[in-house]
């Protein structure tokens, strides 16, 4: 199976997620060892993904979890849940 | 049934049956979700914080209409979207979806950012904490529909049928926004990307074979 570029970007998301059948995946990584075009779509996408886990680590805001028990306090005193 | 989730069953009869104290130990290990999915949505501390401390008081007074399909997280993340769209709904009021949004049912038609020469793009390296900053940018100008999806399966990391439970929606839907999202994001951030973000396979191993 050969795939054109344009074929390719449709399933770079598919793929980052390893969810290709193995025919497909075999004529995308074909593609793509051969073509610098997807092969920088691809990293450039992939990038996007490492940053976005690297930039889930940011904090809570200082007192947000007491605050929110405090407001729960008040909440299950006044009664059972419907 | 996993023992977390025989013991949320448990926490949740015995919170039905009058104990309604333990709802606190109940969302204890959820607290970061409910405000990340809304702060995700909303771009905003106070609003986050607002909309996690509602979404926890309205999962307790509707606790009983949980049935244990799905697990208890993805039924708290499903109650945290709603309140972020409610919350959304207020700031921009009337607001339509775009007119040039690519539908979901039209195929092949989006196409990423082809920058033959990308790698040379000759743009100051942005440090990486700018480039983060201009990744939450870019996430929030996404249309809601693919952000959210965008937001439940990369940054929450809830997998396929987690999140179409959560926003209602079908496995191949969630897959096609995500496609889409993740383009978008391609296309509005390539500029920025030269030499950025080495590939760290240690710690990322899910974009890793």
């Amino acid at each position: 199976m050969n795939l054109e570029c344009r074929h390719v970007w449709q399933h770079i998301s598919g793929y980052l997620d390893h969810q290709l059948d193995p025919e497909l995946l075999a004529a995308v990584q074909k593609h793509l060892d051969t073509c610098e075009v997807c092969s920088a779509v691809l990293d450039s996408t992939r990038n996007i993904l490492i940053l976005t886990a690297d930039d889930r680590t940011y904090e809570l805001p200082v007192g947000y979890s007491q605050r929110l028990h405090e407001k729960l306090a008040a909440v299950l005193a006044s009664g059972s849940p419907g | 049934m996993k023992p977390a989730m025989a013991n949320e069953s448990a926490l949740i009869a015995r919170i039905l049956a009058g104990e309604t104290q333990l709802f606190h130990d109940l969302i204890r290990p959820y607290e970061k979700l409910v405000y990340v999915t809304i702060f995700a949505i909303l771009k905003n501390e106070t609003d986050a914080e607002d909309g996690a401390q509602e979404t926890m008081i309205n999962a307790f007074r509707h606790l009983s209409s949980f049935r244990g399909e799905a697990k208890f997280s993805t039924w708290l993340v499903t109650i945290a979207m709603n309140e972020a769209r409610k919350r959304l709904r207020k700031v921009k009021v009337g607001a339509e979806d775009s007119l040039d949004e690519p539908q979901d049912d039209a195929e092949g038609d989006y196409t990423p950012a082809v920058l033959t020469d990308w790698r040379e793009v000759p743009l100051a390296a942005l440090e990486r904490k700018e480039l983060r900053e201009k990744l939450r940018e870019a996430v929030a100008t996404l249309p809601e529909k693919y952000r959210e999806v965008f937001v439940l399966r990369d940054i929450e990391e809830l997998n396929q049928e987690e999140t179409a439970a959560a926003l209602g929606i079908n496995v191949t839907l969630v897959k096609v926004r995500l496609h889409r999202a993740r383009m978008m994001l391609q296309k509005l951030l390539v500029p920025y990307l030269k030499n950025q973000a080495p590939a760290r396979p240690g710690l990322f191993r899910r974009w890793f074979s």
